[in-house]
């Protein structure tokens, strides 16, 4: 017996465009969620959302208050030089005060947690990069229509 | 409020049976909990797992999530998934007694 047994087959298709801190959390915090309750989660990273599950980049995730007033800076100050960097490093602090792993030990937990990772081919090509740029647990290269036929069925998400 | 009786004491639990007052769990009760949510034996794994998430409960005043008793009990992720198949925050809680886990990550 198993009182929390669902038979509702369930499946979640996330799809990642964005590298910043902003834009990649709240995809990876889902996915979380959503395998924590055994659900089926696929995400497929294109174009910079790529970057997330990039070696060299995933590190360093920056976000930005330039074309960002949710974060609360003057626009006209928001371009000037380092306060990309002020702004990356005080959400990085504060995500970390939450016991939120950064992003490279969060792609890695939702690995362990059973999710499927993909890279989006038409983007790699783009930003010339090939398989081996990616973290290990990227399954594999594939092309938006092979992420639609294995999305069947699924509830997907665009973020 | 729902009840139940686990090793022969009735206790008051909620809607998706989780205990409401997580100081009537007694440690004899946790083979039958495990039963209902598909876990048949208790192992020592199982034990660090649910005596993690009593302390931390009793310290914190929230259950555990997965992170937490990574990090912090040090059972891997993967091997939360083997011994508390398929949904284990919920699961690990429902055996040891505390609330359903709130925190997101």
């Amino acid at each position: 017996m198993d009182k929390f047994a669902d038979d509702t087959d369930r499946k979640l298709c996330i799809i990642v465009s964005k590298g910043t801190l902003d834009g990649a959390y709240p995809s990876l915090i889902m996915a979380n969620a959503a395998l924590a309750e055994g659900i089926e989660t696929h995400l497929f990273f294109t174009f910079w959302g790529l970057d997330v599950i990039t070696e060299k980049k995933m590190g360093h995730l920056p976000v930005t208050p330039v074309g960002n007033p949710s974060m609360g800076m003057p626009q006209a100050v928001a371009p000037m030089p380092g306060m990309a960097t002020v702004a990356t490093k005080m959400m990085k602090k504060k995500i970390h005060d939450l016991d939120v792993p950064d992003i490279e030990e969060f792609v890695e937990m939702l690995s362990d947690m059973g999710a499927h990772l993909w890279a989006c081919r038409m983007t790699v090509d783009m930003l010339d990069l090939d398989e081996g740029d990616f973290h290990e647990s990227v399954e594999a290269v594939i092309s938006a229509g092979d992420f639609i036929e294995m999305s069947e069925g699924a509830q997907l998400l665009f973020t | 409020m729902a009840t139940e009786t686990l090793a022969g004491t009735t206790v008051e639990v909620d809607d998706e049976g989780f205990f409401v007052d997580p100081s009537n769990w007694t440690e004899d009760m946790a083979p039958e909990l495990a039963s209902h949510v598909g876990v048949d034996e208790l192992t020592e794994d199982h034990w660090t797992v649910i005596k993690f998430c009593r302390t931390d409960f009793a310290a914190k005043g929230e259950s555990p999530t997965l992170r937490r008793v990574s990090t912090e009990a040090g059972v891997p992720t993967k091997q939360l998934f083997q011994l508390f198949p398929k949904k284990p925050a919920k699961k690990m809680s429902y055996v040891a007694g505390v609330p359903k886990p709130k925190g997101c990550v």
